[in-house]
């Protein structure tokens, strides 16, 4: 049989954001795969460059709406490292109480989408009620159920009271029922069993040379999380366990993400318990002293990194997001190859892709002409309407 | 006169009409199924009409790729084969529009008809997704064709005959001595009508996140309509087949054993789809001639014994 070139986005029910994978398929077997980025490039670290230093917080927040929590906190670590500001030791309980909260909501997701996408929705459809259990928790301290606005240069914007801390308490005991019940789906039910076991595999060398990060690279074996390995918040006060498992398949991912749910209900438990007495923040300037500072944050899909240059004003000079699914994509293109045409849309979001996060301003060289122009948004637009 | 009758018969009772009618309120009782066993609402009980009617009130494309004939001709083909393999099936006390000794082969062979012409409507429809969709039909065709022919003689087997009201009323008189004899069968019949109507576990021909939509991916308006319909006339012909040939409840109750019977069936197919992932193209061939045709012929061998 003849090879067929399969386009898989910008625009397919498998992607839930703009992103184009062409595959050479022969028959059902992938040959090749050519992955392309920047469909959704949003300018955001330029944007931010014109915006002042609280003003670009909620703006960061709006980077990915499942890991908003950890790009605030990732920004305003650089940001008060430059600036030389303690956060009280409360707000940084709070931070680290955020960001387990998120990592369960995400998880969820993820279950959830796995299980869309190879076809089981009743998975998908378990996954996501319950997945509104801790997103009304959310919302009950935060006042939203995604972008939760709590974190602010110095500290967070939100204080916990004692009435949130029991109703999350019942939450927790819900939650915790249910994520043994999924557990038990997940590894136990041969159908969706099947569909992962031994499917975008990797080996661990291979997420070392590839630069995989989070669940991906520890679901190969590698033992990384920067909530252990490079402490910020309150994790150097806090214990727990760093899950990983050896398969490098999508069912090890799994394994590991559910795991992540147990150990983050845990370490939500401990915060509720530990939480200090005292200020939830400290009041930032509003001109940040001229400096540079990069900071790392364990977002649920893996290591997110922020760079914040100030030249001492009032605005930031230069900001640079790497998200976790940058680093991550290598690994898909490599599972990829002798992958089988079914498990195309899994091997994808097994990396539990966040494309808009992602996205990298593309620029395409007219490669016949060698000519590099510079259009307008009244030219693209026109030249768009010409080529449909 | 004999002409207007028989035209009533072939459009509207028990023809084209009510097989749709019945069809889409299968389809709502499916959708409904599923839906309660996802911790879902559902839909409400017109909602598979207002589907249907804005299908046909869509914008009408043609690819620039396709084949306009075959486009257009194919759907409606399709359709046409379905309701007309309903009009050999008795039910409710109403005997089939024109009844022979061997019809079971003729629904049978105007079932196959359907997925054959799925194959082209892939085909012609000039997108690499219709193309795999419709490899994997066939692929999938090779896999639950037999066991769903197999298990459907079983009952054949035991009334000792081709003809589906001579098996209906067998198996009527000897419901209780013969359905215990047919569960296997009535089993493997479900899950490879499954197969055949390409729901999950056994859709991929028609995987959403895979291929878009397989075969279909390209149509859009009255073309889908119709193809839609024709897929639910599909559902009504085979929960109909299994309901005459293994639970002739009509015998009994009339008109509403039938549709009991049918919503039985439906019922089962829904918890099969609630259940399961979606299997690969290669698990579903394996599973099928691995379990599905053994079990098939043990049903027959069954049979045979019970009737001596």
């Amino acid at each position: 049989m003849p090879e067929i070139e399969i386009p898989v986005g910008p625009q397919h029910p498998a992607l839930k954001e703009p992103e184009s994978f062409r595959f050479e398929v022969d028959g059902e077997i992938v040959k090749s795969v050519d992955i392309r980025l920047g469909y959704v490039h949003r300018g955001i670290e330029k944007a931010c460059q014109d915006r002042t230093w609280v003003q670009a917080v909620y703006l960061i927040e709006r980077i990915c709406g499942i890991c908003s929590h950890s790009h605030t906190t990732c920004f305003c670590q650089a940001v008060e490292e430059i600036a030389g500001i303690e956060v009280p030791r409360r707000a940084r309980f709070i931070r680290s109480l955020f960001g387990e909260m998120e990592r369960i909501h995400s998880h969820l997701l993820w279950l959830g989408l796995a299980g869309h996408e190879v076809g089981f929705d009743s998975l998908f459809m378990y996954a996501w009620h319950d997945r509104e259990i801790i997103l009304d928790a959310l919302e009950s301290i935060s006042g939203n159920r995604v972008n939760y606005g709590m974190n602010t240069i110095g500290g967070v914007r939100r204080d916990v009271t004692e009435k949130d801390v029991d109703e999350l308490g019942r939450a927790l005991d819900l939650l915790e029922e249910r994520v043994k019940y999924y557990t038990d789906v997940a590894l136990n039910e041969a159908t969706f069993r099947s569909r992962l076991e031994g499917v975008g595999k990797i080996t661990r060398e291979q997420a070392i040379d590839l630069g995989t990060v989070g669940p991906t690279a520890r679901s190969a074996g590698v033992d990384v999380d920067l909530r252990r390995d490079d402490p910020y918040a309150a994790y150097d006060e806090i214990p727990f366990r760093v899950i990983t498992a050896d398969g490098g398949d999508l069912l090890a991912a799994a394994v590991v993400r559910l795991g992540e749910i147990e150990e983050s209900l845990k370490i939500i438990r401990y915060i509720i318990e530990n939480l200090p007495d005292g200020p939830i923040a400290v009041k930032a300037p509003r001109r940040i002293p001229a400096g540079e500072a990069c900071s790392r944050y364990e977002a649920p899909r893996g290591e997110d990194i922020h760079y914040v240059r100030s030249g001492g004003g009032d605005k930031p000079l230069r900001v640079k997001v790497r998200a976790p699914t940058l680093a991550n994509i290598n690994a898909v293109a490599q599972s990829m190859r002798g992958a089988r045409v079914a498990d195309i849309p899994i091997i994808i979001a097994g990396i539990d892709p966040c494309f808009s996060c992602t996205d990298r301003m593309v620029r395409l060289d007219d490669v016949s002409s060698g000519r590099t122009e510079v259009l307008t948004w009244a030219q693209l637009s026109a030249r768009c309407r010409a080529s449909r | 006169m004999d002409f207007l009758a028989d035209l009533f018969k072939l459009l509207v009772f028990p023809g084209f009409l009510f097989v749709v009618n019945f069809g889409l309120f299968l389809e709502w009782v499916d959708r409904k199924i599923y839906a309660r066993m996802q911790h879902r609402v559902g839909p409400p009980w017109y909602q598979p009409w207002l589907d249907t009617i804005k299908l046909f009130t869509k914008e009408d494309v043609i690819p620039e790729k396709a084949n306009p004939f075959m486009f257009t001709f194919l759907p409606v083909l399709d359709l046409a084969a379905a309701v007309t393999a309903f009009l050999y099936l008795p039910f409710g006390g109403f005997s089939s529009v024109n009844p022979f000794p061997g019809d079971l082969v003729v629904v049978v062979f105007f079932l196959t008809l359907s997925t054959l012409l799925l194959f082209l409507i892939g085909w012609y429809s000039g997108s690499p997704f219709g193309r795999v969709g419709s490899l994997r039909a066939v692929t999938q065709f090779l896999a639950y064709e037999v066991p769903l022919v197999l298990s459907l003689l079983t009952p054949a087997l035991l009334a000792g005959s081709w003809s589906i009201s001579t098996i209906k009323i067998v198996m009527a008189q000897n419901l209780s001595r013969f359905l215990p004899v047919t569960l296997l069968a009535l089993a493997v019949s479900l899950l490879s009508l499954q197969g055949k109507l390409l729901r999950v576990p056994f859709d991929a021909p028609e995987a959403e996140t895979e291929i878009v939509a397989g075969p279909l991916t390209e149509y859009t308006g009255r073309r889908l309509a119709f193809i839609r319909l024709a897929e639910r006339a599909e559902l009504v012909v085979g929960a109909g087949l299994i309901s005459n040939l293994f639970l002739p409840f009509d015998k009994v109750l009339g008109m509403l054993g039938f549709f009991v019977s049918c919503v039985v069936v439906v019922f089962g197919l829904s918890v099969l789809r609630a259940s399961f992932a979606r299997l690969r193209i290669e698990d579903t061939t394996l599973i099928s001639w691995k379990y599905l045709i053994p079990f098939s012929a043990l049903g027959m061998a069954l049979a045979i014994m019970v009737r001596g």
